[in-house]
């Protein structure tokens, strides 16, 4: 299907999967780049974040509503989660790090599982959002457009957070050397604890967001974690800037290959991590040397 | 096929049991009698250590997470009212299996299941573990032709009878045929025979499809019987989208299929990925322009996708529960299943129910569980009493020739209750839906 027509859909669609793959690695990144932790149960709570929307959805039938009850219900459930067990794991072996969030990648799925079965959950997309828009060329969903303003915007909210703020000044300066900040008198665990509950609540976010495009099954944040890993390899890990670089690129790796062979969209996706890695292993917008 | 008479001699072993029988009268000595069936029937597989006990064990691998979990719950309900039914000489089970009393050679079934993720090496795993500690002597499970495929392999290795769960590629009884396994449902070859005619009349000659294929046996076998069929009437494959089991979004494979100029969408995949790449093909406008079509129905697709999506959509399914209006068997069935489960079962659960019974009927009229008399028993052709009437297996694939039930989608407003979704427009006879027995290049193997 190689025409000019399918290149210039494949390259908008490329944008508007970039933009979503952008998000749900931001919070994978976020957590990773200021806490030094390798969040395996990311994919899990993008998950749960779409699956409590759901709920606040067919309690409300309203899709802001559900929005942010998805959000904020992770940001409740990362701020627990990080009292509970992460903050156990700082001082920890990566090893263990990414044991205990698999585990609980596993437990928060299988919990789901026994609450919803397996069975596919629908969030329909706002009515305004419902249906198709025409380019001319092409027709799009309308939701999928939106999305990409969506994404931005609370990219953007993020960026600021983190790097335009106080929090996110004792955020930075607590990851180079945590001993000191805290000698300082600022209270850096809890600062870790926040940042923990940011990227949380960034995966319930996409993860609700996401729901009207996806579908919600509890096994949806697996297939999109593995993606997520390649998103934040490609850009950096540790990068929030990388993340949307490395989304955008993964998206439109798979748009553009579909077009030309579907059977290796996937295959290419994980020929270019490799070829990152190769050239450039710190990722494309990452700081060589950090762990 | 031959008529089945149970007063014909059965074959060797009936003749020795008889021969022993009568030198028993003349007080031969019990060890004589003993080693005379151990020279005949030599251990293989379980056998006899899982058949000595008061019970016979079955490992079910079946995708309980991933892709397919939806599909395989379905599935499991389905073995596990048939179990129930054989140890309780369910009258609904004597009716497919008329020697059956309570159990299966007076044994009582006991089973263990496995979650497969329809992986094949979780599938073979947990058999295996089944067949080490639990001697089982029948295995089942598989909702991807690519677990039947290596289950099929793992029956053949270990000598240890499976019959597939939910399979739907050519090559399970095609290239990947073996003697220890069967099949009870329908395939990708029958599929396309079937639904083929019925795509043709309802659109017409010449038209121009686009196929969605997941990327392992079952789509690309699936795929090529609907494109060889369609060919037949001028039809051409404008696009073949094929895509990982499991991907998270089709929109990049979805814009190729907008942009194709195709009349019809035959959307291959299965599971959950059927499910979400037609709503996301909805979504994206796709059927404003062209016709769906399923030859491959998924179990509780028309719920799941919801918004009445595929009314009008034409499929090729194994089993609905309608057909109780037209076989008694079937009525029988869907009545136990709602009691037990409390939903109309999807022919999942019906191609699970059957399976286990066929297998208990063979075992039955074998009079062992020694496994080359039991594939013996299937391949001699019996004819045999389903929820779709008489149905019989084939000795050279050990495929069952059975009806592909042709459905169509139902308008939400033509729903006589919450579960009617599809309108059966044809039941057609198997045999002339398959291909040549050695056509897919079937070669079963050994017995020992």
């Amino acid at each position: 299907m190689i025409n000019w027509t399918n290149f210039v859909s494949q390259l908008i669609n490329g944008l508007a999967l970039g933009a979503l793959l952008a998000l749900i690695s931001s919070g994978l990144t976020i957590i990773y780049g200021t806490l030094g932790v390798l969040n395996l149960a990311h994919g899990a709570m993008f998950m749960l974040g779409g699956y409590a929307g759901y709920m606040a959805y067919t309690a409300t039938n309203s899709f802001i509503v559900a929005v942010a009850a998805g959000a904020l219900a992770l940001m409740v459930f990362g701020l627990v989660l990080e009292r509970v067990v992460i903050r156990y794991f700082y001082s920890r072996p990566h090893e263990d790090q990414l044991l205990v969030t698999f585990g609980l990648s596993i437990v928060i799925v299988e919990a789901v599982r026994f609450f919803f079965g397996s069975e596919t959950r629908n969030v329909p997309a706002p009515e305004a959002l419902n249906g198709v828009v025409s380019l001319g060329f092409m027709i799009y969903p309308k939701y999928r457009l939106a999305l990409v303003g969506i994404v931005a915007a609370a990219l953007l909210a993020l960026f600021i957070v983190l790097y335009r703020t106080r929090l996110g000044m004792i955020v930075r300066a607590g990851i180079e050397d945590p001993v000191m900040v805290d000698s300082l008198g600022i209270n850096v665990y809890r600062v870790f604890m926040v940042v923990f509950g940011i990227g949380a609540m960034a995966a319930g976010f996409a993860g609700i967001a996401n729901a009207p495009v996806v579908s919600l099954t509890p096994e949806v944040g697996e297939a999109i974690l593995v993606q997520t890993f390649v998103v934040v390899v490609i850009g950096g890990v540790g990068s929030f800037p990388g993340a949307v670089l490395g989304g955008l690129i993964a998206g439109e790796i798979i748009s553009i290959t579909s077009m030309i062979n579907p059977g290796y969209a996937y295959v290419m996706l994980f020929a270019a991590m490799t070829l990152v890695l190769m050239l450039r292993p710190h990722g494309l917008l990452g700081t060589p040397g950090r762990e | 096929m031959s008529e089945f008479d149970p007063k014909a001699p059965k074959g060797r072993r009936d003749f020795i049991r008889a021969g022993l029988g009568a030198v028993g009268a003349l007080a031969l000595p019990g060890f004589a009698t003993r080693a005379m069936a151990a020279e005949n029937q030599p251990p293989v597989g379980t056998w006899p250590a899982g058949a000595e006990g008061n019970s016979v064990f079955i490992g079910i691998a079946v995708p309980r997470t991933g892709t397919y979990a939806v599909q395989g719950e379905d599935e499991l309900k389905g073995w596990q009212l048939a179990i129930e039914h054989l140890n309780s000489g369910h009258p609904l089970m004597k009716a497919i299996s008329p020697k059956t009393r309570k159990g299966v050679l007076g044994k009582e079934v006991k089973y263990g299941v496995a979650d497969s993720a329809a992986k094949p090496n979780n599938a073979v795993q947990a058999e295996q573990r089944f067949i080490t500690e639990n001697k089982a002597i029948l295995m089942t499970g598989s909702t991807s032709s690519a677990v039947a495929v290596a289950m099929n392999k793992l029956a053949q290795r270990e000598k240890v009878l499976y019959v597939t769960g939910i399979s739907g590629s050519n090559d399970t009884t095609g290239k990947d045929c073996v003697r220890y396994g069967f099949r009870q449902n329908f395939y990708g070859q029958t599929a396309a025979a079937a639904l083929g005619p019925v795509l043709v009349k309802a659109f017409g000659k010449n038209k121009k499809a686009a196929y969605m294929t997941p990327d392992y046996t079952y789509g690309h076998t699936v795929t090529k019987s609907m494109q060889d069929y369609l060919a037949t009437a001028g039809w051409t494959t404008v696009t073949n989208q094929v895509s990982p089991l499991g991907a998270p979004d089709f929109s990049s494979y979805l814009l190729n299929i907008a942009n194709s100029g195709a009349d019809v969408l035959i959307n291959v995949n299965w599971g959950h990925d059927a499910v979400l790449s037609i709503q996301q093909a909805q979504r994206f406008g796709i059927f404003e322009k062209m016709k769906l079509a399923v030859p491959y129905q998924i179990p509780f697709l028309a719920p799941e996708v919801g918004g009445g999506l595929l009314a009008g959509v034409y499929a090729a399914t194994d089993f609905w529960w309608t057909l109780q209006d037209k076989y008694p068997l079937a009525k029988q069935f869907v009545d136990a299943f709602e009691k037990r489960w409390g939903y109309k079962p999807e022919w999942g659960a019906n191609n699970a129910y059957m399976s286990f019974a066929f297998w208990a009927d063979a075992v039955e009229n074998a009079g062992t569980f020694y496994p080359p008399d039991v594939i013996k028993s299937f391949e001699a052709g019996r004819k045999l009493q389903s929820t779709v009437g008489e149905v019989y297996f084939r000795k050279e694939d050990h495929q069952l020739v059975r009806p592909v039930v042709i459905v169509q989608g139902k308008k939400q407003s033509d729903m006589k209750n919450k579960e009617d979704f599809w309108e059966v427009l044809e039941v057609m006879p198997g045999a002339p839906l398959m291909q040549k027995p050695d056509a897919f290049g079937c070669n079963l193997g050994d017995y020992t």
